[in-house]
């Protein structure tokens, strides 16, 4: 599974790892959805960690479509909620 | 996974995607409308059918009835031929009522069979139509096709550029970077010369200590010239004429030429 950072890159993952990520990206997306700034920042790097921590990343000259994206590192809540939005990230 | 991974990743491929109608494939659409009409000339065909199947039994029925009514037309010959005038009767009247009969089913037959021929007729018209649909569905969908094809190409590009645009992200961000950390080396610059920073190397002085050192260096200089000047006043003539002496040698001669009387330097 390719997951791409954004910002940064991507990095392969073993499916086996998706069920610890998984716990972290939900709370990532309650926080967010609750407006929890400083929990959604913590989360966030937290996840961003693991996920540099357990994948490979990819050479940046592969191109390789992501299964998952996840926000760079330096996103704020208010940003993701907006690329999150019925817009998505492109509007129209 | 229903988290933000997911759901950003949801909407890249939907957002690549986007060329394509989701909502409905026309492909599918067309296959359907064929589907539909095909189940109408299925039903007119049934329709046809049952009609000739009711036109063959009313011709049985007609078959029957002739042979009946030959029959008694045969008896009713046979009864006059033995001299049963009244068994004659009575056969010529039941074949003229079969007779009846008859005529009522030929005109039902006719009906049935003009029936028949329309719905054969509007069977084959719709048969033709169907065809026609086919191969017109046929020919959008291999036109459909080869422009999902070509938008699939498009959207694999768009895939590629949107993926790119992190690459993109990313060495924005580096020269970005480089253009705030040359900026702020210049505002350093800036900082250190007009002294509001300290330079940990000593190479540049802040406004206060260039002051101070200009006036440490004044006051020497003014102490040095108040000690020479004692000097002067309370030493020799030899010492004057060193003095002289020493001046002399770089003199000019207009200089030179100044009257020996004249003290250059007078009591204060």
């Amino acid at each position: 599974m390719i997951v791409r950072i954004m910002g940064e890159g991507q990095v392969r993952l073993a499916d086996s790892h998706l069920t610890e990520l998984n716990k972290l990206d939900d709370e990532l997306l309650a926080e967010m959805e609750n407006g929890d700034g400083p929990g959604f920042r913590r989360t966030l790097q937290a996840l961003l960690t693991e996920v540099r921590e357990l994948g490979d990343p990819l050479p940046d000259d592969s191109l390789e479509p992501s299964d998952l994206i996840l926000p760079s590192p330096d996103a704020t809540l208010e940003e993701v909620r907006e690329l999150l939005s019925d817009d998505g990230l492109i509007p129209g | 996974m229903s988290g933000v991974m997911k759901r950003m990743g949801m909407i890249f491929r939907a957002k690549a995607n986007k060329a394509l109608d989701r909502a409905e494939d026309p492909r599918e659409t067309l296959d359907y409308s064929y589907q539909k009409q095909l189940e109408l000339l299925q039903k007119v065909r049934r329709g046809v059918a049952d009609v000739a199947t009711s036109r063959k039994r009313l011709e049985l029925q007609l078959n029957q009835l002739q042979q009946q009514s030959s029959k008694l037309e045969d008896q009713g010959r046979k009864a006059l031929a033995l001299g049963r005038e009244d068994l004659a009767r009575e056969a010529l009247s039941r074949r003229a009522a079969l007779q009846q009969q008859v005529t009522d089913l030929e005109t039902q037959h006719a009906t049935l069979q003009g029936e028949e021929e329309k719905l054969t007729l509007a069977a084959q018209r719709l048969q033709a139509k169907v065809d026609a649909f086919r191969t017109k569905k046929e020919t959008i969908k291999a036109t459909y096709t080869a422009a999902q094809a070509q938008t699939r190409i498009g959207e694999a590009f768009t895939g590629i550029s949107e993926e790119m645009g992190d690459v993109g992200l990313a060495i924005q961000r580096a020269e970005d970077k480089t253009a705030q950390l040359q900026a702020r080396a210049g505002a350093i610059d800036e900082l250190l010369a007009s002294g509001a920073l300290d330079d940990p190397t000593g190479m540049a002085k802040d406004d206060i200590q260039a002051e101070l050192d200009r006036l440490s260096g004044g006051t020497d200089v003014e102490l040095e010239l108040q000690r020479m000047k004692a000097e002067l006043a309370g030493g020799s003539s030899s010492g004057q004429q060193a003095i002289e002496g020493g001046t002399g040698q770089s003199q000019t001669p207009s200089q030179s030429q100044q009257p020996q009387d004249t003290p250059r330097f007078d009591k204060q």
